[in-house]
């Protein structure tokens, strides 16, 4: 073999000019990946980007890999086919809020629970916006848009929790703007050999605006974030003061001040990333009042196989074991001569 | 051999019963060994979409019904001879396709006053005279069944499931059938419960030598029938969704692809699913999805990372995988849509079938997304339909729709078995090297219009597809009013294309020209054969035209059907081809109709034949 050049971001830029809106935060998120993919060793040609509908799903035309924007909400089922046809591709796969929690949230529920090996970076924005604004299913209830006027009133649903109810074996939280955590979130993503999904909270400056800024701003972050290392105390606060403790009489998570009430760093829970009873813990953390929001890998326990792989395997165990050709078949049975 | 056996040149008989009385499996088996004998055949089940409805009920009843004869069969016939009629509500739902005259053999044992009731019977129609016009074969089935078995220690209920095997023995006899092969797939089958096969394999023999001593007092007759000339050659029974399957695993063979299935459980296309499932060893995947749209979107995943995709679905799944098709054809990916139709719309008659998918297959979608479609007409036609689906699909990067019914999938007929090793290769061409100017996805084949297929994992041909209008030059994503015009047109033209690849429209029976053309497609195969055959044994001019290629259509189309001054058109819908062919060639083509789950008779289209021909005067 030849030695290859190192790749560089310039390699995974395609010649097609960007058209999201100025100040979108899609444009980081893309700049993250065209930036990460060579770092990782990853090549152009066994790359595939595959898409739903939606902003984000405009994606894959601006990688210089392969990439296949499809159907709304389809794309789960479509780069599944694709690894079944050949499981050595790298395949990743772009949606949204929309696009994979409400037309596609049935194909995101399979594609986790079967564990198809390929990657899913889900752009959270709170809003429909390529169709101009409408409520989606992440959006708070009282939301005021084209289609709920006098406000939403349906509940909204928690992308991560339903990963992990869906059955998938590596779940993480990034944000947009976070150009130095986010690669390695991808990393981490790109190495799980199964269904990784990844939730990154974008936003759209067009029509839902600043709707993660009371998490992402870069004052409110310490604050607000909770960035999870597996074997790290689960710690925060601009002043480091902060940290998550279990309280058995709730059965919650519980933020508490190191230091006041005889609280020391001892008490602090330690991220077990391999725990699923404490990634579904840390996936609704943010919801209570001065609770942080877990940000980083909540949950990697890998399985023994993937769905392709399982596949593959038996289709290859069956046929090892098997002389018999279409032919055998076709003539098999119960058959008869005429002279 | 007694010399008082008669014989006959065709005989249909029709097995009728409970749900749960196993008729399928005393049909399919009496089919076996009928077919081992020589003759041709032709079967139909007609079963319930309850799995195990209330025994005893009308709406529970299931029947198979078989034509066989030393002629060549190509319907299941008209109206029974002989009915099996297992309890009273077998008969109530079956007797009115009985011929007059028929015989019909009851199980008096099962006619209790409570299965009388739960049939609806006011009084015993075996005591009332009802039946004095047929010719009444009347015994204890049930009583015998349990002092045949009586020494296998089974329990009653268990007894009772012999009944079937005992009928048999007894119809076996009745047309001079060999049981051995019976016996041996009942050792097979039950190879683990051998207390099992030995009481099934009693009654058996027990139905058969009641037949024996019966005749001695000669309530009952004893036939024959010979052996069909066939051509030379080695011949199986086959179902349509076995030929189908297989036909599929030979298309992808010849395209030297992989195949991958996606599929989700329909009736009546489920056993599509299961026998692709059984394939593995052949390096088959098949994919069950969590709904119609995760299959068809599987498969087109599948066709973008080099294998050949297929879908199997029944009409209400193919409307759920409308738009998959509409970006499979936009991104002109090789796919084959199997559409094992049945009774519409909604869920309407699962188990029943019909041909009312013509309109969804060849318009059924947004925007301008033409795709070719084609059909089958028996069952032992589908294993060459669906290799001509597959050559389609991929020499035209296209998704391809094939137009089986219910009646196809699951009726059987002897097929002559094909020289595996003189099919004709078509094997699907990559893009490895890449040109200096680069990679153009939509390059296309000057002589096909196929685009060029490069797939993921192929150095320097990376590139993007979608479902946006894409540009005719470089394939990137284009809004260009000019250039849509262009695309749709050339879509549209690969399409048609497909007319000079095909063969030309042949004449099935009569004269290339003259009064009367009866044109049908898919499973009205048979009755339009035998109703033609016989008008034109009667010295009509009449003609039989059957369409496979239903879009495009053959070339010579417009012409064969302009030297005719009648066209009748018999379809299972409400004349969805007879629209294509007015629009398409604008002649006055005269529908004949029949939406009720059953096939025609041939009775029905002879009466249209002479309608069409007496109006003509």
């Amino acid at each position: 073999m030849t030695e290859q050049t190192k790749l560089t971001i310039k390699d995974f830029t395609s010649d097609q000019e960007v058209r999201w809106c100025p100040g979108c935060g899609d444009y980081a998120i893309l700049k993250c990946m065209q930036r990460t993919l060579p770092e990782m060793g990853a090549t152009l040609e066994n790359t595939v980007f595959v898409s739903g509908i939606g902003c984000s799903s405009r994606f894959p035309y601006y990688m210089n890999t392969y990439g296949f924007h499809t159907i709304h909400g389809r794309a789960p089922a479509i780069a599944t086919g694709l690894k079944l046809a050949n499981p050595d591709l790298d395949v990743w796969v772009i949606t949204g809020d929309g696009d994979g929690l409400s037309i596609g949230g049935n194909h995101t529920m399979h594609m986790l629970r079967r564990n198809v090996d390929l990657n899913i970076l889900l752009f959270n924005n709170k809003i429909y916006g390529l169709t101009k604004g409408q409520y989606s299913p992440t959006t708070e209830v009282g939301h005021l848009s084209p289609s709920t006027p006098f406000g939403s009133v349906d509940p909204s649903l928690n992308p991560i929790s339903f990963a992990l109810g869906s059955g998938a074996r590596f779940v993480a939280r990034t944000v947009d703007t976070a150009q130095k955590h986010m690669p390695g979130v991808f990393m981490a993503a790109k190495e799980f050999k199964g269904a990784s999904f990844v939730e990154i909270l974008q936003n759209c400056i067009v029509y839902n605006d600043d709707a993660w800024s009371d998490i992402t701003e870069k004052k409110a972050a310490p604050e607000k974030q909770l960035l999870l290392e597996h074997g790290e105390k689960m710690i925060f606060g601009a002043e480091r003061n902060k940290g998550i403790v279990f309280d058995l009489a709730e059965f919650r998570l519980k933020v508490v001040n190191i230091g006041e009430d005889g609280v020391t760093e001892d008490d602090i829970l330690t991220h077990d990333e391999k725990n699923h009873g404490m990634a579904r813990l840390l996936a609704e953390l943010g919801a209570g009042d001065g609770e942080p929001v877990a940000m980083g890998v909540l949950y990697n326990s890998p399985a023994e196989t993937s769905y392709e792989k399982a596949v593959h395997a038996q289709v290859d165990y069956l046929a090892s074991g098997s002389k018999r050709t279409l032919k055998d078949i076709v003539y098999g049975g119960q058959t008869w001569t005429v002279e | 051999m007694s010399s008082d056996i008669q014989v006959l040149e065709s005989a249909v008989v029709r097995f009728a019963g409970d749900s749960g009385d196993g008729m399928q499996l005393t049909g399919s088996q009496f089919t076996t060994s009928t077919a081992l004998s020589g003759s041709d055949l032709a079967t139909f089940p007609d079963f319930p979409a309850e799995i195990r409805a209330p025994a005893g009920t009308t709406f529970g009843v299931s029947a198979f019904q078989i034509n066989f004869g030393a002629k060549k069969i190509k319907t299941v016939g008209d109206a029974p001879d002989v009915l099996v009629a297992m309890n009273p509500a077998a008969l109530k739902v079956n007797l009115a396709t009985l011929r007059p005259g028929g015989m019909i053999v009851v199980d008096t044992g099962s006619f209790t006053k409570r299965n009388l009731q739960k049939a609806g019977y006011d009084a015993n129609p075996l005591e009332d005279g009802s039946l004095e016009h047929y010719q009444l074969v009347e015994l204890d089935a049930t009583k015998m069944t349990v002092e045949a078995v009586k020494d296998f220690g089974l329990g009653n209920k268990e007894a009772l499931r012999c009944k079937n095997m005992w009928t048999l023995g007894l119809m076996l006899w009745m047309f001079s059938r060999n049981r051995a092969p019976i016996i041996d797939w009942l050792k097979a089958k039950f190879a683990k419960l051998p207390d099992i096969a030995d009481a099934n394999i009693a009654a058996l023999n027990a139905g058969h030598a009641f037949g024996e001593t019966a005749e001695l007092h000669s309530s009952i007759k004893r036939y024959t029938i010979g052996a069909t000339k066939q051509e030379p050659g080695i011949y199986k029974t086959v179902t349509g969704s076995e030929s189908l399957s297989w036909g599929l695993v030979a298309g992808s063979q010849l395209a030297n692809l992989q195949i991958v299935l996606g599929s989700y459980p329909i009736t009546p296309a489920s056993p599509v699913l299961h026998t692709l499932s059984k394939m593995k060893e052949l390096g088959v995947v098949t994919f069950q999805a969590e709904d119609e749209i995760a299959a068809i979107c599987a498969a087109l995943g599948a066709a973008y990372g080099g294998a050949l995709g297929i879908t199997s679905s029944s009409g209400p799944g193919i409307a759920l995988k409308t738009e998959a098709l509409g970006l499979a054809i936009s991104t002109e990916l090789p796919l084959v849509v199997v559409n094992v139709q049945r009774g519409g719309p909604s869920t309407g008659m699962p188990t029943k079938t019909e041909q009312s998918d013509l309109y969804q297959a060849i318009y059924g979608r947004n925007g301008d997304a033409p795709l070719p479609v084609i059909s089958t007409r028996s069952p032992a036609d589908c294993f060459e339909v669906a290799i001509e689906a597959c050559r389609l699909a991929t020499k035209y990067m296209t998704p391809v729709i094939l137009l089986s019914d219910g009646f196809i999938a699951n009726a059987a007929e002897p097929w002559k078995l094909p020289d595996m090793d003189a099919l004709e290769p078509f094997p699907a061409k990559f893009v490895e090297e890449i040109g200096e100017d680069g990679f153009n996805p939509y390059k296309r084949d000057e002589e096909t219009l196929a685009r060029n297929w490069a797939v993921p994992g192929t150095p320097g041909a990376m590139h993007r597809i979608g479902g946006i209008e894409k540009s005719y030059d470089t394939g990137h994503i284009s809004y260009d009013p000019a250039n849509h015009q262009k695309m749709t047109d050339t879509r549209a033209a690969k399409v048609a294309g497909i007319a000079h690849d095909i063969p030309l429209q042949d004449v099935d029976q009569g004269a290339k020209s003259g009064k009367l053309a009866v044109v049908g497609w898919g499973s009205t195969y048979g009755p339009i054969s035998e109703a033609v055959k016989a008008a034109r044994a009667e010295g009509k001019d009449v003609s039989h035209i059957h369409i496979r290629y239903l879009n495009p259509m053959p070339s010579n189309m417009a012409d064969l059907l302009a030297g005719f001054d009648h066209i009748l058109v018999p379809e299972m819908n409400t004349g969805q081809l007879k629209t294509v062919l007015r629009d398409r060639y604008l002649v006055d083509a005269t529908p004949l109709n029949k939406v009720s789950g059953q096939p025609f008779k041939i009775t029905e289209i002879q009466a249209a034949i002479n309608a069409a021909l007496g109006e003509e005067g």
